[in-house]
């Protein structure tokens, strides 16, 4: 089954307290940052820490990703070395801005699969998208390799590549973020949300979750612990949706098994995206642990 | 900027470790280690800062490790990049 990606919490790989005990508070994905939480001078030894944290921490089932430095700059190819051979499979690479970006670190990495004898394809790759130039071409970027499992919005950087201030409202993102998801959607893979800075405001972390539930997001990124239980309550089906889904996944077994080619539900046709949307909100339900 | 032959990783606060190395100073080895959990655990973090100095062929030189509780990975984190440091790799 496809995983969730509700959550993405960023912890810095310089800190060894929180890089042990962030599977506490149970995000559905951990980013391990060796990009803008570490100094220039802390770079080799945020790398090295998170080399030997791969190698022994037991992250219990909980996604992991390194958001590594960009490619362009002198450390970013060392992480992506490094990284891999110590057992990372999925890697969040920043500034995403061209298809090129994301061909350039695939092939690094079918090297390296080759060079350590991991299986062709096996790591993965979410592309984050922080300029104007990068939401242009996402659409190529969310397909530019078979390695992309999603796409993320980081939308401070964002607003400074358009000459914006960044709203409470969010008006100026709202294209942004938009496209962002649509790229996702026509690639079949994850959106994922920008990150909320202020961790005092739970109401207007709140609204904007709701606001990338309903944009189409299937998730946001985190920066705190306490903003994790927000995100997952709002992605929570409500039991009357839940019923639904479980109605249409009934009617497709049943369906299934009399050899039926066209499924009906209440006198209405179940198409495939009937289909799409009962299996998301029943992978939610099982995530939520209300299923 | 580190001095040739001198490295420093690390920190002071919980869970973590401050390593400095001078590989420059002695003919053989002399690791020094303070922890506020030294009677408990010193034996392991000698073992875990033993293997790694190995492993990286260090024979010689002076170890200072501070310890707030870490545990082996940031041991093992901490010291390589004290090491490399030390040998004057560079960062990136």
């Amino acid at each position: 089954m496809k995983p969730l990606r509700r959550t993405m919490l960023f912890v810095p790989a310089n800190n060894p307290n929180m890089m042990v005990n962030a599977t506490v508070f149970q995000p559905d994905c951990i980013i391990f940052d060796l990009e803008d939480a570490i100094a220039l001078r802390e770079k080799d030894s945020a790398r090295d820490l998170l080399v030997e944290a791969l190698k022994t921490v037991d992250y219990q089932g909980i996604e992991i990703l390194a958001r590594v430095n960009p490619l362009y700059t002198p450390f970013g190819e060392t992480d992506v070395r490094e990284l891999v051979k110590a057992g990372l499979r999925n890697i969040r690479l920043p500034m995403t801005e061209a298809k090129e970006d994301i061909e350039k670190l695939d092939a690094l990495l079918a090297e390296l699969e080759e060079e350590h004898h991991i299986e062709s394809g096996s790591v993965k790759i979410l592309g984050a998208i922080e300029t104007a130039k990068g939401v242009i071409n996402s659409p190529e970027i969310a397909t530019a390799s078979e390695r992309m499992t999603g796409i993320s919005f980081g939308a401070e950087d964002f607003t400074r590549t358009i000459g914006a201030e960044r709203s409470k409202g969010g008006e100026e993102l709202f294209v942004a973020r938009s496209q962002i998801v649509l790229s996702a959607a026509a690639a079949g893979i994850d959106a994922i949300d920008t990150v909320f800075a202020d961790v005092e405001d739970m109401e207007g972390f709140r609204k904007e979750v709701e606001s990338a539930k309903g944009l189409g997001f299937a998730g946001k990124s985190v920066i705190h612990p306490s903003q994790i239980p927000v995100v997952h309550d709002v992605f929570t089906p409500t039991d009357e949706e839940v019923e639904k889904a479980l109605r249409v996944m009934q009617a497709i077994d049943n369906a299934e098994k009399r050899g039926l080619g066209v499924i009906s539900l209440d006198g209405k046709m179940v198409d495939a995206p009937v289909v799409a949307r009962a299996a998301k909100v029943v992978r939610l339900a099982r995530g939520a642990k209300i299923l | 900027m580190e001095n040739k032959g001198i490295g420093q990783a690390g920190s002071l606060e919980s869970n973590d470790l401050m390593v400095t190395v001078n590989l420059m100073v002695r003919e053989d080895l002399d690791i020094e280690l303070e922890s506020i959990v030294k009677e408990k655990f010193g034996k392991q973090i000698l073992k875990v800062v033993n293997e790694t100095l190995e492993e990286m062929n260090v024979t010689k030189g002076h170890i200072k490790i501070v310890d707030k509780g870490a545990l082996d990975f940031a041991v093992r984190a901490r010291v390589k990049t004290a090491v490399k440091r030390a040998m004057g790799r560079e960062i990136g």
